[in-house]
């Protein structure tokens, strides 16, 4: 690569990368000056901590930020089991209507429950489940594009493997665990991501379904500061946004090369 | 006669098609049963209608617009925000000062939740003192209005979904970019290839599998995506920028008309079936021939 | 026999049980609306918390339930699921919907005694004109407001003109709008004389043209509405002229939620809002400013805003007794004052205004009073059957017009006509 092609690459990384970092920019610069400085960006404005202040006493965000993770993780750790568990059904198992079955599945590939909320609070209410953190999550933990995604992978695991493990005495579930999901773990990580930045940013369900503090995503609880009757608070949406994305954004930073490198490793497909 | 492979087969996918069918194909049926009664209202109890919910969408200029607007926030979100996130992956595939930094960078889309971000993006939207406007005028130029022109409104709300997805496929992308074996290139460039031609004939068939799941999640995410929408336009100026799951969402939840909301919801659900079983044979096709 | 021993002993078994559980006898659940930023959510839990000290055997569950649109699609989803609040603030526009739902009750059938009377009478009439239909009352005034002008003195000063004097009627608008209108070297306009905000709901600030204008947009019953009216059409003729004709106002639509940084950054020297941005005003202006009563054309007048108390159905009688005594407590003067001085809504009843605390809160911030001022030529927000359905026709024309689509007089035509539509069936 020759010196000029190299300082076009860098400048063309180093100018995209400041265009998706003016939001995160911006966020971090008004939620550390006072509201007269939103709009105006001298360097001299004064520092303050009051914008966190305001954002801490108006909703407890430590424990939405605890009801996002036990949510975000429950969903996906049971999709991974229940979307395997079907994904090796249809990959690997020869029974009736596995084929009609199967293109239900894939119907709900990208019908999501976002656009069934009327008829999903029903059947949450006849469960007994709304203002729970289950009934947030069972409408997703169920997802064709899981079993689909997962399915696909599995395909591609030679057959001798799976027959070996079987002549060794070893049932479906014994196989599933130990010969298919180590070769799909990049699988896993990619629709993992997936699954996590979705529920992560999820809003309308879990307003919906949610009564009280111990069940609210961070999600909700940032939509405090952004109804805008009186005038969008930017100083103090952002110091919010910032109190629960931080923990997120710093373990990126940090890790980030594990984190590529953990997909590497085995590939992804 | 019962085999034991049957058995097993339908206890494994019991468990996840059971809770398919509970939350999606039953109120999914739900809502196309709606589709042909009336809305109850006011103690009258839903009737039979027969298809007139459709006749009436076929003469709704609303749905016909935001029908038309989703179109082009696919067609102009889908393959921009692919090939910027791929872009991005190729460039902070090699080592250079702050690639970590930029890295990051990328991936706070991901991070920021839409409801917070978009209010971000209104202020830079803002006419006068905002972002945009403050730049521009920096440089001399006019002002902008740019929500509140029917012809810009939809390409701002588009641009704010580029942002929050190209940051977030880039991710897979560069995962995939490191698993491609570098003696590839490297052999290829001692044949005399040049840069373009190497990434055309070796790296993009490799990234093959990652475009499509990412084409995948990018479809789907073109009729999902409408949060920012709240807050930035409420689909104005008159219905400029709204999008199909968003007129659905004002029909049945602020104009409570449940059953020409179902109407909708089935125009929809038709659609992203039909798009759905077109990229799985397509998704089935190419993943066979690797 | 048997039957009567049984009656007794069963009667005496609940006795038994109420009195010996008098903590909690009585669950609510309470979902309420924030729309003035993140304070005023502490505020009613605060003062829920106060109600339960006093009434040991209630015990109230305030959930805060978004945005005044995510509130009432919490609540009828809610209701439609089988699992209704006893006590819901919505906007008081809703009040059809709710009833053409069939999801609430009238108050009527908790005021009983004299006092109870003369609760419901204490509210200032412009705030019942929405919450009452068919001789019931059906919503209890709340987080109530009302738009008013702001003025920059500071630009008027510039201007040339009298810092304490703002415009009184619509020319006068027009023409200190003039003065205050500032462009730069290359043209571009650097301060606008006036900002009327159109995103979202532009009927409500277009509702106080339509009643200084000498016209009105729906009838009390809500089954008719008056788009293509004279009054109404050159109502909006006078708004898109603003920015077309006289040059005052920016183009295109403005938003709402940037309005008050916008006066703070001194791009418009005068606006339309909400009183509910008196707090946010008096904390954050960097300079001096007035709080005005709307500018008149043929008479003084202004729309009314914001929620009201709604009884919800499909509870115990027993639960409804005490929502209504939680509802009357909460808006007695005493704790009412405490609502408004923490979120600067609209006192609903004149004697809030009477009381100590709110005298001194006036003294110290005079502005506060206008907003009640201008009450009495205050007119009830627009509602009709199918509330939203139908304003969403209006705005959308208001829309087309001021982004210069259509004519005002093409684009409130055709919104009579789909809106005559809608109504028909309410006729």
């Amino acid at each position: 690569m020759s010196r000029f092609d190299r300082y076009l690459w860098n400048g063309g990384a180093g100018l995209l990368a400041l265009l998706w970092v003016l939001p995160l920019l911006f966020a971090v610069w008004t939620a550390f000056h006072p509201s007269a400085y939103e709009a105006n960006f001298t360097l001299s404005a004064p520092i303050t901590l009051e914008n966190f202040v305001k954002a801490w006493n108006a909703a407890p965000f430590a424990r939405y930020f605890l009801n996002t993770f036990l949510l975000v993780t429950g969903i996906t750790g049971a999709q991974f089991v229940l979307c395997s568990l079907a994904a090796y059904g249809f990959a690997r198992f020869r029974f009736p209507g596995r084929g009609i079955l199967f293109s239900l599945v894939l119907l709900q590939l990208l019908v999501m429950p976002d656009i069934l909320i009327v008829e999903n609070y029903k059947i949450i209410r006849a469960f007994d489940a709304v203002d729970t953190l289950q009934g947030i999550a069972l409408p997703y933990i169920a997802s064709g594009f899981g079993v689909f995604l997962i399915r696909q992978t599995f395909m591609t695991v030679p057959r001798e493997l799976d027959d070996a493990a079987r002549i060794e005495g070893a049932g479906p579930l014994s196989i599933l665990w130990r010969v298919y999901v180590p070769l799909a773990k990049p699988t896993y990580l990619a629709y993992g991501l997936v699954s996590v930045s979705y529920h992560w940013n999820n809003f309308l369900w879990p307003l919906i379904v949610t009564n009280s503090t111990e069940t609210r995503p961070v999600t909700v609880g940032l939509s405090v500061f952004a109804t805008t009757d009186s005038g969008v608070e930017w100083s103090v949406i952002n110091a919010a946004t910032l109190m629960t994305s931080a923990p997120l954004l710093i373990a990126f930073l940090l890790f980030q090369r594990q984190f590529v490198q953990s997909f590497m490793r085995a590939g992804i497909k | 006669m019962l085999k034991r492979e049957w058995i097993y087969g339908w206890l494994l996918i019991l468990p996840a098609l059971s809770l398919i069918f509970l939350f999606t194909h039953f109120p999914a049926a739900m809502t196309l049963i709606n589709s042909v009664f009336s809305t109850p209202r006011g103690g009258k109890d839903a009737h039979f209608v027969g298809l007139a919910n459709y006749e009436r969408l076929i003469h709704d200029p609303v749905f016909w617009k935001v029908l038309v607007n989703n179109l082009w926030y696919a067609l102009g979100t889908i393959p921009v925000s692919i090939a910027l996130a791929l872009l991005m992956a190729l460039l902070v595939n090699r080592p250079f000062k702050g690639r970590a930094l930029a890295r990051m960078a990328f991936f706070t889309p991901t991070i920021l939740p839409l409801i917070a971000v978009a209010n971000i993006w209104l202020f830079f939207y803002t006419p006068g003192f905002g972002l945009i406007d403050q730049i521009l005028g920096f440089f001399g130029f006019g002002q902008t209005n740019l929500l509140g022109t029917p012809s810009s409104a939809l390409p701002a709300i588009m641009v704010v979904a580029i942002w929050k997805e190209a940051g977030f496929f880039m991710i897979f992308y560069l995962a995939a970019l490191q698993s491609i074996p570098l003696q590839l290139a490297e052999a290829a460039r001692i044949e005399g290839a040049g840069r373009w031609t190497i990434f055309r004939r070796i790296t993009f068939p490799l990234l093959m599998p990652t475009t499509l799941f990412v084409s995948i999640n990018a479809v789907i995410n073109a009729f999902r995506l409408v949060d920012h929408i709240f807050i930035l336009t409420g689909g104005g100026p008159g219905n400029a920028s709204s999008l199909l799951l968003y007129y659905i969402y004002e029909t049945s939840f602020r104009f409570w008309d449940t059953a020409y909301g179902a109407t909708l919801t089935v125009v929809l659900l038709s659609l992203l079936c039909l798009l759905a079983v077109g990229q799985f044979f397509l998704f089935d096709r190419k993943v066979h021939y690797k | 026999m048997f039957d009567k021993l049984f009656k007794g002993t069963a009667a005496a078994v609940t006795l038994g049980l109420l009195t010996a559980i008098p903590a909690h006898a009585v669950d609510l659940q309470f979902y309420f609306p924030v729309a003035v930023g993140g304070g005023a959510a502490n505020t009613i839990e605060t003062l829920t918390q106060d109600y339960m000290k006093d009434h040991p055997d209630v015990k109230i569950d305030p959930i805060y339930a978004g945005s005044y649109q995510d509130t009432i699609t919490k609540v009828i989803t809610a209701s439609r699921g089988g699992n209704a609040p006893q006590i819901a603030v919505a906007l008081s526009t809703d009040m059809f919907t709710l009833l053409d739902d069939g999801l609430i009750l009238p108050f009527d059938n908790y005021v009983k005694t004299d006092a109870d009377k003369a609760w419901l009478e204490g509210f200032y009439p412009a705030f019942m004109e929405n919450s009452q239909v068919d001789g019931k009352t059906w919503g209890i005034p709340f987080q109530r407001s009302t738009p008013v002008l702001y003025w920059n003195k500071e630009a008027f000063k510039e201007a040339g003109l009298d810092p304490n004097t703002p415009p009184a009627s619509w020319d006068e608008m027009v023409a200190m709008g003039k003065k205050l209108t500032k462009t730069d070297a290359n043209g571009n306009v650097t301060q606008w004389g006036v900002r009327i905000p159109s995103s979202g709901f532009p009927y409500w600030l277009f509702q106080g043209l339509v009643i200084e204008n000498g016209g009105k947009l729906a009838n009390a019953e809500g089954t008719e509405t008056y788009f293509d009216s004279p009054e109404v059409v050159s109502a909006l003729q006078y708004l898109v002229d603003l920015s077309t004709k006289d040059k005052v106002m920016e183009p295109g639509i403005l938003d709402w939620g940037t309005t008050p940084k916008d006066f703070f950054e001194r791009r418009s020297a005068m606006v339309w809002t909400t009183t509910g941005n008196l707090t946010n005003m008096h904390d954050n202006a960097p300079f001096d400013f007035g709080v005005a009563m709307l500018p008149q054309n043929k008479q003084r007048g202004a729309p009314t805003g914001g929620g009201n108390f709604y009884l919800l159905k499909g509870s115990s009688d027993a639960q409804l007794a005490a929502a209504v005594d939680f509802i009357k407590w909460i808006t007695a003067p005493a704790q009412s004052a405490v609502w408004t001085k923490a979120t600067g809504y609209v006192a609903p009843r004149p004697a809030t205004w009477e009381t100590s605390a709110m005298q001194d809160y006036a003294k110290g911030f005079p502005q506060v009073l206008v907003a009640r001022d201008q009450l009495q030529y205050a007119k009830a927000e627009l509602s009709t059957h199918e509330n939203q359905r139908v304003t969403q026709i209006l705005n959308d024309a208001l829309e087309a017009a001021i982004t210069g689509q259509k004519t005002p007089q093409e684009a409130l035509t055709q919104a009579q006509a789909k809106a005559d539509q809608v109504l028909a069936a309410y006729r």
